[in-house]
């Protein structure tokens, strides 16, 4: 560890998370390894380390002997200020050694609100924030995750995006580097081989021009690289490398337990959600198989809680009989099970509460919109119903908090269905007046509404965002709807969902949009503490660039959108069709019930899988 | 059924761990092991666990305690070893045992605390510096639990000091009061700084290494 360091942690607030040596932290001989991979995540450390891709990549890499897969995390506002001030450059966690001498320097890029802090970790580790200023072949610069569906605004920045899944793709971009160094290849010449590998995107190799009206003209790929760069997933969930032996922060981070993957992609296909699009195909992994991960990694975390985890985890087929699985092994080691992203369904909570024992903390539920005909439309299939239902068994099996996601602003809303969130926290005081088991403890809805974003590879890919004057009236109205002492409502901010809207479906001229703001002390931006929309709105201005035309504008079917160079394998005729149904307030099936055709299928070239 | 005692030590990166995340990291480290911690019988069970004098965040010690009660029948003998393959990297236990003595007993911690000078340790600081803690009282402010400032005297709680000046750095070695009131070492920087502005040191390092009951014997 840097002497330097020692002076300055005291100073700082949570010291453990910039030390590493935790349990499973994995140490090599940096002078025995062929490539030195700095995997930067754009966020805390207690942020990154909750991540589960991240833990994935990271034991994957370091299974590869001529690989050292370390650590970096972005530093919360004061150790920045401490290294800036100490001229201390940014650090890899295992060997403590500067990022800036490392082969590879990756970013995990999961949501828009991290590019500041991919920008702001580049600086900090003395690196150029060009790909162009970074003539060498070392350090090279890449980024994945599911941000990198739209690398676009980060184009200028890195030199190559990952798309889709990591677990296969990124040792071969590795193991290509290595070789490349080997043999002395230029910076170019490894671009260009690297773009010839599936899910390989090099934003420099692909030139972009512009109508007068600012969409793009064409897109024009060079020197080989493909018209299409294909996203990369996992084919078969049961071999892919699950992290059993996994770090174990000495300190606390958000999700401070094993987190147990039981299946990738969504049968949903809710209209609005990039997630449920481009996971797709639903890959599950075996219960047997979970139930050995699940009790390998509590035996070697000595964790006491476990979760499942997915995009909808009631959809597994086996979750009834995976649970009983679990069941046994976790009562005999005190192991608290707990099962998120639950459907307000019936099923659902008889199995909340097999598990739930002792304390009952509150219960979530996202119905997303206010109206069946604005649920229809969003193809977010649960009906009032389901959820008064769910809720009746919840309040009379002792629960007495709630708490209701929903979102305003999605394409078709009236004002009608703004009312119709109202309506439903109406309903569900009534449901616990009826059935509470205990009415002493009182009851507590939260209704939280954010303003939705429109994204890339989605039904809504076209839409506007809704004006930010129509949104706050939105909100105001619902205000004024909401009149039960027992509901409380909290509404998002509008300035990072304003500004997630611009970046999410924004081009690569916001490059020098993005490096502006940094200039101008952006950084820490997906924390509401550290944002502030001026400093992007004079950075938008100082570059002839509006925001508005990126967040609020109609696209056209035959407009040219920023990410069309990259395929999930979704085809946008399929995306248009869903559009065209939700105008007409009409749902689709899910996948298991009938198949719509959405092009998934063409990554195993055929049927999608089963389960 | 058995109480024991873990004796261990807390240095390099493991030193920034505070008190209430060793607590989690042990409790997890036994169940690495295997070891079934003996649980409160509350509505809330948790664990029998706790350490005799936390440590403040940043400071080394080669003689940490931790009691804790097990459900097995054991004397512990084996179990530093065994703990040792799943600890996080700065964390070694030494020795583990059947306490035959309560926490109490424990009257004194004795550490070595360097005072750096990066400039070179100030000509006249050893002798200004140990009479400063060697007179009548010591009173410097402290920040209560209730988050005030009050007035303490240090000066009965530094029951021995020895003072080695190299070229860079001050070695001290003293002993000071472990508990009601425990005096923390890194407080004698700040009397420092309160009367001997110009004395001040760069960075101040704190390693207890011992712990000693009333009568002046290593306490386990």
């Amino acid at each position: 560890m840097d002497k330097r360091l020692e002076r300055i942690l005291p100073r700082v607030q949570k010291p453990a998370r910039y030390v590493g040596g935790e349990y499973n932290a994995v140490m090599k001989d940096k002078e025995k390894v062929d490539v030195r991979f700095a995997f930067c995540f754009p966020d805390t450390y207690e942020i990154g380390m909750s991540n589960l891709g991240y833990r994935i990549l990271y034991g994957i890499l370091n299974e590869m002997p001529a690989v050292w897969c370390e650590r970096v995390f972005a530093p919360w506002t004061d150790m920045e200020e401490e290294l800036r001030k100490n001229q201390i450059p940014l650090y890899a966690l295992e060997s403590g050694d500067p990022v800036g001498a490392f082969d590879i320097v990756a970013f995990s890029v999961g949501y828009e609100m991290a590019y500041p802090a991919m920008l702001n970790m580049l600086d900090l580790s003395g690196l150029p924030l060009r790909s162009e200023e970074r003539p060498g072949l070392t350090p090279l610069v890449i980024a994945g995750g599911t941000a990198m569906y739209n690398a676009e605004p980060v184009a200028d920045f890195i030199d190559l995006a990952l798309i889709g899944e990591g677990e296969d793709l990124l040792p071969e971009v590795v193991e290509l580097y290595g070789k490349a160094k080997k043999e002395g290849w230029d910076k170019p010449r490894f671009l260009r081989e690297a773009s010839q590998l599936q899910g390989v995107y090099v934003p420099s190799l692909y030139a972009v021009a512009y109508n007068p009206d600012g969409t793009i003209q064409s897109i024009t790929p060079q020197d080989g690289a493909p018209e299409k760069v294909y996203k990369r997933v996992v084919h078969d969930m049961d071999r892919s490398y699950y992290p059993a032996k996994t770090i174990v922060p000495s300190t606390e981070i958000v999700h401070d337990r094993v987190t147990l993957e039981v299946f990738r992609g969504c049968i949903r296909g809710c209209r609005f959600c990039q997630a449920g699009y481009v996971y797709r195909p639903v890959r599950s992994r075996s219960k047997e198989q979970l139930v050995q991960y699940g009790q390998e990694a509590i035996q070697d975390s000595g964790y006491q809680e476990m979760t499942l985890s997915s995009l909808s985890t009631s959809d597994y087929p086996q979750l009834v009989e995976l649970c009983d699985g679990l069941a046994p092994f976790c009562e005999r080691n005190h192991v608290n099970l707990s099962l998120p992203s639950l459907r307000a369904d019936n099923f659902s909570m008889e199995l909340m509460q097999r598990l739930q024992k002792g304390r009952k903390a509150g219960l979530t539920f996202a119905p997303e919109a206010g109206t069946q005909r604005l649920r229809d439309a969003i193809n977010k299939n649960v009906t009032e119903d389901d959820l008064m239902e769910s809720l009746k068994t919840a309040f009379s099996g002792g629960w007495n908090a709630v708490k209701l996601y929903f979102m305003l602003g999605l394409p078709t809303e009236t004002d009608e269905d703004v009312l119709g969130i109202a309506e439903i926290a109406k309903h569900a005081v009534h449901t616990w007046r009826e059935y509470a088991a205990n009415k002493n403890r009182g009851l507590r809805v939260t209704v939280s509404t954010s303003w939705f974003v429109p994204k890339p590879f989605t039904a809504f890919q076209w839409e506007p965002q809704i004006s930010r004057e129509e949104y706050e009236r939105r909100v105001k109205l619902l205000r004024s709807a909401i009149t039960a002492k027992a509901v409380t409502y909290n509404w998002h901010d509008g300035d990072t969902s304003f500004l997630e809207a611009v970046l999410a479906r924004g081009d690569r001229r916001l490059g020098k949009v993005l490096e502006t703001a940094f200039r101008k002390g952006a950084k820490l931006d997906a924390w509401s503490d550290c944002f502030d929309l001026n400093r992007w709105l004079d950075a938008f201005e100082e570059c002839g660039l509006d925001p508005e035309f990126y967040a609020c504008r109609q696209r056209s079917r035959d407009e040219i959108l920023p990410w069309s160079m990259i395929s999930c394998y979704v085809s946008d005729d399929y995306l248009w069709r869903q559009r065209e149904l939700a105008y007409q307030s009409k749902a689709s099936p899910d996948c298991r019930a009938q198949c719509s055709g959405c092009g998934a299928n063409a990554v195993e070239g055929g049927e999608c899988y089963h389960g | 059924m058995g109480k024991l005692r873990l004796l261990f030590v807390k240095e390099g990166r493991a030193v920034y761990i505070s008190h209430l995340d060793l607590l989690r990291t042990f409790q997890r480290v036994f169940l690495r092991q295997g070891l079934v911690l003996r649980h409160s019988q509350g509505f809330h069970p948790h664990p029998v666990i706790s350490f005799a004098l936390p440590l403040p965040v940043g400071q080394a010690s080669d003689c940490e305690i931790l009691d804790f009660e097990v459900t097995q029948d054991l004397d512990g003998a084996d179990l530093p070893q065994a703990l040792n393959a799943f600890m996080p990297e700065g964390i070694r236990a030494l020795d583990c045992y059947i306490p035959a003595r309560p926490i109490r007993d424990i009257a004194e911690i004795r550490c070595k605390v360097n005072f750096l000078y990066d400039a070179g340790v100030p000509a006249n600081a050893l002798e200004e510096i140990r009479s400063l803690f060697t007179g009548e009282s010591l009173i410097i402010q402290k920040r209560t639990k209730r988050k005030s400032l009050a007035d303490v005297d240090i000066r009965p709680m530094v029951h021995r000091l020895e003072m080695e000046a190299a070229h860079a750095a001050l070695h001290l070695d003293v002993s000071v009061s472990a508990q009601n009131p425990g005096l923390n070492p890194a407080l004698l920087a700040a009397a420092v700084e309160a009367y001997l502005p110009a004395l001040a040191p760069d960075f101040v390092q704190v390693r207890r290494v011992e712990l000693m009951d009333a009568a002046g014997e290593r306490f386990r």
